[in-house]
């Protein structure tokens, strides 16, 4: 991404108000892709959320949206390409090869690069994941065009340009980026920050095959071994449906345990702010914010969260905020929905208790 | 061995405040710092140098002022500085970083031995990409290694490196030959104090400074404004959530009180969770 130039004020100063002719060469660039990624057989979900987004680009753009989908296993390749369909694709390029049936940065920049240079997309998408910034920057740099990393809103501005906007500053301030002079125009986006799109089975689109041509021999780097999480004590943070998260304001990491009593109760996943993580409160993959998870749950409740911006834009996708602070002004209050102006000490345990009260009531009448 | 750390000097952006009136940054007093990313780069790679012997080189592209990063640096351990200063860098996007900083590697190469390894950090705090690495891996054929959390093994004589990388999901063990690209994992070792020595030398070192010129440079189109396919269309604050926070009464009132309008409220506000929630507690 570029530095915000110092005197970025006003919006539009200085070179980007310099609308050039887009070079001819670049003029054949059309359609919106989306780079699939898909390791052991399962598509990584910030796909189909970029397919959903690309969709509405594409169509506000009068042209294709198209899914690339790279590997090795025929089936999942298959699998993957018909998930991109009924997620809104309208073609589907893949490369099949024993050299991709795990990510490696030289084959799939190899095979990304070599599509691109075929087909001509105009915006090239993919998550901001290990597997997504790895291959990002290769690809850019290999392409000499514009990258944008981490961004939270895509658009297409007035001009039919993609608008890339990111945070910058740590967050505190966003900033609208546009590729104008270059094809094809690229971004990376962090899983759930765009929402998931409505699958539609049994719509289809058109295959496209396209060979790797690089050979395994001539690939340096080789995977000797992958050591895979245990699912077990994985925080499955960005897909859950209800987030309970402690702060700071909760003082110590044995208060903490009551936003874990809490989360266990509604069958919720836990996270907390930064300073704990920071404090060995929590793990680190535990995190929620900028630096750490983005969430998109229906319900999330933060206890003793002073709500700084870094923490806002991990939460702010989420349906109904509850915030639980001592602080009547404390910023979180600024874009929670429900507000409970109390220690959050006491707050946690009344909270399990009710719920555990009212769902057993429940069970009994159902 | 030669070994080249790329490091950033950012503002503290824990301290970084935007003017409310404006929307621009406050720079004013706002203090520098290394990249915190950049310093477990810059660990591993004295750890690998006390280990196989050879020399740190650490190289920024920054300010005339960015030589107070470098000479910390220099104090924590490192063997030599290089500053890359160019009013015509100002301005440069991923895509001219790394041009820019490729370039200097190359000349770093040419004057100080060629590097075997290449380190940066994950990513910077102010421009927060994580794409500088791979840019420059991309540009010198280096082979690139992202989030490395740990160096298994590395054979400077059959140039070869084996490395855990965390992916999605699980851990990589990939090994790759030198010379090689590394962008180093946060939290996996803790930065050095330094000693007295080194701070001694830290003090009296001469930092290696380049302009554009000096550091091989002949396309000055490919440098930064110029040289950076993204442009900045608008900067602008996040925007004031249009409803307003509903306040739940708790002056006086019991915990168990608060509780239950807690729960109503929600219930109210959102059924599905009621039915969500019953099916969940059922299961159990
Ligand atoms: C580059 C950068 C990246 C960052 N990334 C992240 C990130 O990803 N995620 C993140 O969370 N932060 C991040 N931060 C840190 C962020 O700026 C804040 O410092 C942090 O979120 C504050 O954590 P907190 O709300 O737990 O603590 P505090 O700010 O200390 O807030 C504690 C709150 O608890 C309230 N409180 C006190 N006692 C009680 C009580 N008894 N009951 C209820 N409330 C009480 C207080 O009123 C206060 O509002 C980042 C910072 C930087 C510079
Ligand atoms: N101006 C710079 N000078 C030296 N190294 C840099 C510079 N910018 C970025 N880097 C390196 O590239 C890494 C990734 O930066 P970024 O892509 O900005 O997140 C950083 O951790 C640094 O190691």
């Amino acid at each position: 991404m570029t530095e915000v130039p110092k005197q970025a004020s006003g919006p539009a100063g200085g070179r980007a108000s310099t609308k050039r002719e887009l070079p001819e060469h670049f003029k054949a660039y059309r359609h919106v892709w989306v780079v699939v990624e898909c390791e052991h057989g399962v598509v990584h979900p910030v796909s189909f959320e970029l397919l959903g987004e690309g969709r509405k680009l594409a169509d506000k753009r009068e042209v294709e949206l198209a899914g690339v989908v790279l590997g090795s296993d025929p089936a999942a390749i298959a699998a993957a390409a018909t998930a991109c369909f009924e997620y809104g694709a309208d073609r589907v390029y893949t490369v099949t090869d024993p050299a991709l049936a795990h990510y490696r940065n030289e084959a799939y920049t190899k095979a990304v690069t070599d599509l691109v240079n075929s087909y001509k997309p105009e915006i090239l998408l993919l998550g901001a994941t290990a597997f997504g910034r790895d291959l990002a920057g290769s690809v850019a740099t290999t392409l000499l065009t514009g990258l944008t990393a981490d961004c939270t809103a895509l658009a297409i501005d007035d001009e039919g340009s993609l608008a890339a906007t990111r945070p910058t500053f740590g967050g505190s301030l966003l900033c609208t980026i546009l590729t104008l002079n270059y094809r094809p125009q690229m971004a990376t986006v962090r899983p759930r920050v765009l929402a998931m799109p409505v699958r539609r089975p049994g719509r289809h689109g058109q295959i496209i095959e396209h060979p790797l041509n690089l050979a395994e021999s001539e690939i340096v780097t080789k995977i000797l071994q992958f050591i895979a999480d245990r699912d077990s004590n994985k925080a499955q943070l960005a897909y859950a449906d209800i987030v309970v998260a402690g702060g700071l304001g909760l003082r110590s990491v044995e208060n903490f345990e009551r936003v874990k009593e809490l989360a266990a109760v509604l069958g919720a996943e836990y996270g907390g702010s930064r300073p704990l993580v920071q404090k060995g409160w929590i793990a680190a993959d535990r995190q929620i914010g900028q630096t750490g998870k983005t969430i998109r749950p229906k319900l999330y409740i933060a206890a003793g969260i002073s709500g700084a911006i870094q923490h806002r834009v991990g939460v702010e996708g989420a349906d109904l905020i509850v915030a639980i602070n001592t602080d009547p002004n404390a910023q979180i209050f600024d874009f929670a929905h429900l507000g409970i102006v109390a220690d959050a000490v006491t707050v946690l345990p009344a909270l399990t208790v009710a719920f555990r009260k009212h769902l057993s009531v429940n069970r009994l009448a159902s | 061995m030669h070994i080249v750390v790329c490091m950033k000097q950012v503002p503290d952006s824990a301290q970084i405040r935007v003017h409310p009136v404006t929307n621009t940054i406050m720079r004013q007093g706002v203090p520098t710092i290394i990249n915190p990313y950049d310093l477990f780069a810059l660990e591993e790679a004295m750890r690998l140098r006390d280990q196989f012997g050879g020399e740190v080189t650490v190289l920024t592209m920054g300010p005339p002022m960015a030589e107070d990063s470098l000479r910390k640096a220099l104090t924590f351990g490192a063997d030599r500085a290089v500053l890359l200063t160019d009013r015509t860098f100002a301005g440069s996007d991923t895509l001219a970083t790394s041009f820019a900083l490729a370039s200097a590697l190359s000349k770093i190469g040419e004057v100080f031995g060629p590097p075997s390894l290449v380190f940066t950090g994950k990513q910077t705090i102010d421009g927060d990409t994580a794409q500088v690495g791979p840019g420059i891996a991309k540009r010198l054929a280096l082979h690139q290694l992202t989030y490395v959390a740990r160096i298994v093994a590395l054979d400077p004589d059959a140039a070869t490196i084996t490395v855990e990388r965390r992916a999605e999901g699980g851990i990589q063990v990939l090994s790759t030959r030198l010379p090689a690209l590394i962008t180093m994992l946060e939290g996996v070792n803790e930065i050095r104090r330094g000693t007295l020595e080194s701070a001694y030398r830290a003090a009296c070192a001469e930092i290696v400074i380049w302009n554009a010129a000096a550091a091989g440079i002949g396309d000055l189109g490919k440098c930064g404004l110029r040289g950076s396919p993204t442009i900045v269309k608008k900067v602008f604050a996040p925007s004031p959530r249009a409803e307003k926070v509903q306040q739940l009464p708790t002056a006086d009132l019991p915990a168990e009180a608060v509780a239950e309008s807690v729960i109503r409220e929600i219930f109210k506000r959102q059924p599905a969770i009621e039915g969500d929630l019953v099916r969940f507690s059922a299961g159990q």
